[in-house]
C-alpha cells in the first residue's frame, strides 16, 4: 500500500490484474464443476453466466444512464440467433460451408459469439434512435414493442425454424493440446466465463471512466448534463448500442449452452426478468446485479425445485413472485443500492485508498 | 365493401375493450405516475368472481334463472366489488409501504404482484380454461349484406365512453376529483393542505380496479372463455394503448385503444395476419416518434 | 509493492490450478469419443423404486396442456403400481415443471437424468420443448417417449426418442384427404396458429396434400395462441367464400374461433386435428362447434373396452372426461410400462429396445406399432362434434 498516485505502468499491470484473476477463479470453479457436479449443476451455471451478461448489459442503461428498457430479450434474441445460425451453417450437421480449419474451429465461437453481439448493438442503434425524443414509460413501451416485433420476425422466418425453433445448435466440443483433453461443458463454460469477465470489466472501467460518468449524468440530470456540455442525446444512444452488444453476448453465450433456441424463449417475461435482477441487485451496481443473477437463478432450481419434489405442489412461481414482493418492500434500493461489493470490503477493512477512486 | 365496414366494426369493438382496461391504467397512473401492472390480474380476478358467482347462482336457482339483465346486474355488481377489494389490498399491502421509493421499484413490485396473482391463481382456479357462463343473450342489431353489429359490441363501446365522461366529470368537477389532482401534481403540498392523501389514493385504486371489474364481465360475455393468466393479452395491449394515448389522460385511452383494435384489425385485413403484432406495434413506435408523449399527452419541457 | 507482489503469485497459483482442474488426462486406451460417451452414460439404480421422469408445462401459458398429460401418467403409472409394479418394483414418478420454457425443458431433463437418475423420460407436449430436451436424454443413453410432440424432427434426433402421437405429415394429409374425398371441397381456407409448432406443421401438410389432389387454398391466415379475437381473420377468409376451414388449433383458441365465424355467418364447416380433443371445446364453443370435424384418436362411442375403461376410470379419479392429451399421456406410460415388463434386466438400453419393439400394442388411442424411425404408427379417426359426445365418421389408415 502506498501513498503515492502509481505510475502509469503499476496501473496499466493493475487493471489486467483484477480480469485475469477473476477469469482464473471462475475456471478454477469450472474446473471443480466439471470433476465433481452433474450435468444439471453445470447447465445451471451457464443458464446463470447467461443471466449475469445480461443483467451487467441492462444495467448499463437502466441503473446507469437512467433510461428504461423493455425489450432486453429482444437484443439477447438476435445476438442468439444469429451467432447461433452461424454456427449451425459453418459446424452444424451436414454443415457445407467452413469458417475456420478444423484444429481452430473452437475459435468459431468467440468470433461468432462477437458478430452476435454486433448484430444486437446495431439493434440497439435502432432502438436507441427513438430514445432521442422519447422519455420514461414512452420509452419502455417502445422497447418493448420492438422486443416484440423481433420475436414475432423470428416466429415466421422458416431458415430459423419458426415456431418449431432452431435444433442442434453446435457448442464447443472437447479440446485436446498434447495429452490433455478438455471436455465439451468446459470448453463451454471456459467461454462462458470469458465473456462474463469481459462484460464485467469493460462495464466497471466503462462507468468509471469520464466517458462513463457521462451515462450517470443523464441520469442524475439531463438539463444539468447538457449545460456542462454533455451530449446527453449522443450517451442515451451510446448507452443502448453497448448494452445490446452485450445481451447479444449473452444469447451466444445462451445459444451454446441450449444447443437450442426457440423464439419462445425471448418472451416478454425474460426482459422482465432482466429488469428484475438489476432491479434486486441495485439500479446502477454492477456486483449487486451479478450477485442478483445468482438468486434469480439459483433460488428457484437449487432451493424451490427440490421443494416442488418434495411436497409434489407445483408453488415455485408463487413462492418466487412473493419473495420479490417481500424483498422490493423491504429493501427498495435493491441489495447493494448503488455501492458495489468492493465498497464493502474498503469500508470494512477502513483503508479507503486515497486516490479518489472510490464509486459514486 | 361490407368486409371493409365489418373490419371496422371488429376493430372499433376490439378497440373498446382495450380502452376499457386501459382507463383503469390511466386512472391510477394520473394519480401515481405508477404503472399498476397487477390491473390485468384484477381484471382476471373480477372474471373469476364473475364465473364463480354465476355458477353459484345457477346452481342454487337451478332452472329458473334466465340469461337477462337482473343476473347480469349481479354478477356485475359482485365482479366489481371482488376487483375494488383486490386493488385495495394490492395498494394497501404491496404498493404503499413503497410511496418513497423510486418508481422503477414499485414497478417491480407490481410485477411481482401480477406474477404472484397468475401462478396462484392456476393453483386455485386450475390452469384449464372456463367457459364462462352466458348471463346475458348476446344478439345481433344490424345484420345484412355481410355486416353484423352484436349487442355486445355496442355495450362495450358506449361503457367505455360513458366511463371516460364519468371519471372525467369526477376528476375534473368534484372536490374528490381536486384532491386527486392535486396528489396527482405534488403530494407532498396536498397533504400539507390539508388532503389525506392515502385516502384519495386508495379511492383511485377502488375506483380503476372497478373499472376492471366491469371489463371481466364484459369481455367475460364477449369472449366466453376464461384462464388464470387472460389478463397477460388484454392487460399489455391495454396498456400500450394507454401510453399510445398519453398515459394519464382519459380521453387518450380510450383513443389509443380504438386506434390499437383498428390498427390490428387493419394491418390482417390488408396486409399480413402472420405480422399483426408486428406491424401494430410497428405503427405504434411510429406515431410514439412523432408525438412523444403519446397522442393526446402533453409535452412537458423540464424547467430547470 | 508487497501487496501487488503476492497478488501475483497468488494469481500464478490460480492460473495452474484452472489449468490442471479444467482438463483430464487423456488415457492412451480409449479413444477420446468413446471415453466421454462413457462417462455421460447414466447410472441407474437396480432395487427399489423405479424412477421415471416425466417433464411438462405444469405452470404458465400452456399449464393446461402439461396437467391433462400429467393426469394421464398418472392414471397409468398408479394402475400398475396398484397391480404390484414391474418385476415387483414399485414405480415413482418425479414430474417437473418447466413453465413452457424450452430452456427450462433442456435444465429439468438434465436434472431427472443427472441427478434423480431416471431409468426413462416421459414428455412434452410441444414439440419445440422436445427438441430441447430430446438431445440430453440422447447423450446420456436414457429412453425418452413424448406423448404428443408431432413434429416429424423429434425423433430423427436419436435411437432413444419415440412417441406415441401421429406426426404431422400423417394427421395433415388424412384431413385434406378428407376434406377433399368426403366433404368433396375444392376451396379451403386454413387458419394456422403460429406460435405453435403443431398447428405450423398440420397446415403445411395440409396445404401440401390438399393442391397435390387438385384442390385450391383460397386463403392462409394465422393468429397467435393466446389470443381471443379473431374476427379480423375471420372476415378475410369469409370474403374468399371457402368450401372448408381448417384450423389445426387447440381447443383452448378453437371455442372461440368457431363462434366468432358463425357471428359472421360463415356456414363452412370447420376442420380440425387431435388438439380439439377436450370437452372444454364444447363447452366454450356451445352449438358454434357442432358438426365440425376434426381427426382424433377415438371417438367417445367407441365400444373398445380399453378405451371405455380408460374414459370410466379417468372419469372417477379426476371428475371430468379425459382429452386427446390425457389419453396420449397415458398411452405414453403405458407403453414404458410394457417394454418394461419385457426388458430382462431394467437398464436404459434394454428399455429403449423394448420399446422399439413395441408392436400391435392396444391403447386408448389406437393399436400402436413402433415403426424403424421410433413414431407410431396408428389409424386416425375423423369424429364429428355433436353435443359433447364425437361421432364417428370414418377411420383413415397410414
Amino acid at each position: 500500500m502506498t501513498d503515492a498516485a502509481p505510475s502509469p505502468q503499476t496501473r496499466f499491470r493493475r487493471s489486467f490484474l483484477a480480469p485475469t484473476a477473476t477469469f482464473a477463479v471462475l475456471l478454477a470453479l469450472g474446473g471443480i464443476l466439471d470433476r465433481t457436479a452433474n450435468g444439471y449443476t453445470q447447465l445451471i451455471f451457464l443458464f446463470m453466466f447467461v443471466n449475469m451478461i445480461l443483467a451487467l448489459s441492462l444495467n448499463l442503461v437502466n441503473g446507469f444512464t437512467g433510461q428504461f428498457s423493455l425489450g432486453h430479450a429482444g437484443f439477447m434474441a438476435v445476438g442468439a440467433y444469429v451467432s447461433g445460425y452461424l454456427s449451425v451453417l459453418t459446424m452444424g450437421v451436414g454443415a457445407r460451408l467452413m469458417f475456420l480449419p478444423q484444429p481452430f474451429e473452437f475459435l468459431n465461437f468467440p468470433i461468432f459469439a462477437v458478430a452476435g453481439g454486433l448484430a444486437a448493438a446495431a439493434a440497439g442503434y435502432l432502438v436507441g434512435l427513438p430514445s432521442l425524443r422519447l422519455r420514461g414509460d414512452y420509452l419502455a413501451i417502445v422497447t418493448l414493442g420492438f422486443g416484440e416485433i423481433i420475436r414475432v420476425v423470428l416466429l415466421n422466418t422458416k431458415a430459423v425454424g419458426g415456431a418449431r425453433g432452431m435444433p442442434g445448435v453446435p457448442a464447443p466440443g472437447e479440446l485436446v493440446v498434447g495429452d490433455y483433453v478438455f471436455s465439451p461443458f468446459f470448453m463451454n463454460y471456459l467461454w462462458a466465463a470469458f465473456w462474463l469477465t469481459t462484460t464485467f470489466f469493460v462495464l466497471w472501467r466503462l462507468v468509471r471512466s469520464t466517458h462513463g460518468r457521462g451515462f450517470q449524468s443523464v441520469r442524475e440530470d439531463e438539463i444539468a448534463a447538457e449545460a456542462m456540455g454533455v451530449n446527453t442525446t449522443k450517451m442515451k444512444v451510446q448507452a443502448f448500442v453497448i448494452s445490446s452488444f452485450f445481451a447479444g453476448l449473452a444469447g451466444a453465450v445462451f445459444a451454446s449452452a441450449t444447443k437450442y433456441l426457440n423464439p419462445s424463449t425471448f418472451q416478454f417475461t425474460k426482459s422482465v426478468d432482466a429488469i428484475i435482477m438489476v432491479v434486486l441487485g441495485g439500479m446502477g451496481s454492477l456486483t449487486g446485479s451479478v450477485i442478483a443473477a445468482i438468486i434469480v437463478t439459483m433460488l428457484p432450481e437449487f432451493v424451490l425445485r427440490p421443494l416442488q419434489e418434495y411436497t409434489g405442489v407445483d408453488l415455485r412461481m408463487v413462492i418466487y413472485s412473493l419473495l420479490l414482493i417481500i424483498f422490493m418492500i423491504s429493501r427498495p434500493q435493491g441489495i447493494f443500492g448503488k455501492a458495489e461489493v468492493t465498497d464493502l470490503f474498503k469500508r470494512l477493512t477502513k483503508a479507503r485508498g486515497k486516490d479518489g477512486r472510490t464509486s459514486a | 365493401m361490407e368486409d371493409f365496414i365489418q373490419h371496422l366494426i371488429n376493430g372499433v369493438s376490439l378497440g373498446s375493450i382495450y380502452a376499457l382496461i386501459a382507463l383503469g391504467y390511466t386512472m391510477v397512473y394520473g394519480i401515481l405516475q405508477l404503472i399498476n401492472f397487477a390491473h390485468s390480474e384484477v381484471y382476471m380476478l373480477g372474471a373469476f368472481a364473475a364465473y364463480y358467482t354465476a355458477i353459484g347462482l345457477g346452481r342454487a336457482l337451478g332452472a329458473d334463472l334466465e340469461p337477462g339483465i337482473v343476473f347480469f346486474g349481479i354478477v356485475l355488481i359482485v365482479a366489481m366489488a371482488a376487483c375494488g377489494v383486490a386493488g385495495l389490498t394490492i395498494e394497501r399491502f404491496a404498493y404503499r409501504p413503497l410511496r418513497q421509493a423510486p418508481k422503477l421499484n414499485t414497478l417491480i413490485t407490481a410485477i411481482g404482484v401480477s406474477l404472484f396473482l397468475q401462478y396462484t391463481g392456476q393453483v386455485i382456479f386450475g390452469a384449464d380454461p372456463k367457459s364462462f357462463p352466458t348471463v346475458l343473450e348476446d344478439r345481433s342489431l344490424v345484420s345484412s349484406g355481410g355486416i353484423d353489429l352484436r349487442l355486445f359490441d355496442v355495450t362495450i363501446l358506449l361503457t367505455g365512453v360513458a366511463f371516460m365522461s364519468g371519471l372525467h366529470y369526477l376528476i375534473h368537477r368534484t372536490k374528490t376529483g381536486k384532491a386527486m389532482r392535486a396528489v396527482s401534481t405534488n403530494r407532498q403540498v396536498a397533504s400539507l393542505m390539508g388532503i389525506n392523501t392515502d385516502k384519495i389514493i386508495s379511492m383511485t385504486f377502488l375506483i380503476g380496479s372497478s373499472l376492471a371489474g366491469v371489463g371481466s364481465v364484459l369481455v367475460g360475455m364477449k369472449y366466453p372463455q376464461i384462464d388464470p393468466l387472460m389478463g397477460l393479452f388484454f392487460g399489455l395491449k391495454a396498456f400500450v394503448a394507454a401510453v399510445l394515448g398519453g398515459i394519464g389522460n382519459l380521453a387518450g385511452a380510450v383513443l389509443g385503444g380504438i386506434i390499437m383494435g383498428l390498427s390490428e384489425e387493419m394491418v390482417v385485413a390488408y396486409l399480413s395476419s402472420t405480422y399483426r403484432d408486428a406491424l401494430a406495434f410497428g405503427l405504434l413506435i411510429v406515431i410514439l416518434v412523432f408525438r412523444p408523449a403519446g397522442l393526446l399527452g402533453k409535452w412537458q419541457t423540464e424547467k430547470v | 509493492m508487497g501487496y501487488e507482489a503476492m497478488l501475483k503469485h497468488v494469481l500464478a497459483g490460480l492460473v495452474i490450478f484452472a489449468a490442471t482442474t479444467g482438463c483430464t488426462r487423456k488415457t492412451p486406451v480409449a479413444a477420446p469419443s468413446e471415453s466421454s460417451d462413457d462417462s455421460h452414460r447414466a447410472q441407474v439404480a437396480m432395487t427399489g423404486d423405479i424412477l421415471i421422469g416425466e417433464y411438462g408445462s405444469m405452470t404458465g401459458g400452456e399449464a393446461t396442456f402439461g396437467l391433462s398429460t400429467h393426469e394421464g401418467v398418472m392414471m397409468a403409472i398408479d394402475e400398475t403400481n396398484e397391480a404390484g409394479g414391474v418385476k415387483g418394483r414399485r414405480l415413482k414418478v418425479i414430474a417437473l415443471d418447466n413453465q413452457g420454457k424450452p430452456d427450462e425443458a433442456a435444465a429439468v431433463v438434465t436434472r431427472l437424468i443427472t441427478e434423480n437418475k431416471v431409468v426413462a423420460v416421459l414428455g412434452e407436449v410441444a414439440s419445440g420443448r422436445t427438441l430441447a430436451a430430446a438431445p440430453i436424454a440422447q447423450q446420456h443413453k436414457i429412453p425418452m417417449i413424448s406423448p404428443s410432440s408431432t413434429n416429424p424432427q423429434v425423433t430423427e434426433v436419436g435411437d432413444y426418442i419415440f412417441r406415441v402421437c401421429f406426426i404431422d405429415p400423417f394427421q395433415g394429409t388424412a384431413m385434406a384427404k378428407f376434406a377433399h374425398e368426403k366433404l368433396s371441397a375444392k376451396k379451403v381456407a386454413i387458419l394456422r396458429d403460429v406460435k405453435s409448432d403443431y398447428s405450423v406443421g398440420l397446415a403445411t401438410f395440409f396445404a401440401k396434400t390438399f393442391r397435390q389432389m387438385g384442390g385450391e387454398i383460397v386463403i392462409d391466415q394465422s393468429y397467435q395462441s393466446g389470443e381471443k379475437d379473431f374476427k379480423a381473420q375471420l372476415t378475410q377468409i369469409r370474403s374468399k367464400k371457402p368450401d372448408a376451414i381448417f384450423i389445426p388449433g387447440y381447443y383452448t383458441e378453437v371455442g372461440l374461433i368457431a363462434q366468432q365465424a358463425k357471428q359472421l355467418g360463415i356456414k363452412a364447416p370447420l376442420l380440425g386435428g387431435d388438439g380439439w380433443d377436450s370437452e372444454k371445446l364444447y363447452q366454450i364453443g356451445k352449438d358454434a362447434i357442432n358438426g365440425q370435424y376434426f381427426s382424433s384418436h377415438y371417438t367417445t362411442e367407441s365400444t373398445d373396452s380399453v378405451v371405455q375403461d380408460f374414459i370410466k376410470n379417468y372419469k372417477a379419479k379426476y371428475g371430468k372426461v379425459p382429452d386427446g392429451l390425457a389419453a396420449l399421456g397415458y398411452d405414453a406410460a403405458k407403453v414404458l410400462v410394457s417394454a418394461m415388463e419385457r426388458a430382462a434386466e431394467l437398464t436404459p438400453k434394454n428399455i429403449r429396445d423394448e420399446i422399439a419393439r413395441t408392436k400391435d400394442f392396444a391403447g386408448v388411442t389406437g393399436r400402436i406399432t413402433i415403426d424403424g424411425k421410433r413414431n407410431a404408427v396408428k389409424p386416425a379417426v375423423v369424429v364429428k362434434v355433436d353435443g359433447t359426445v364425437n361421432r364417428y365418421v370414418t377411420t383413415i389408415t397410414p
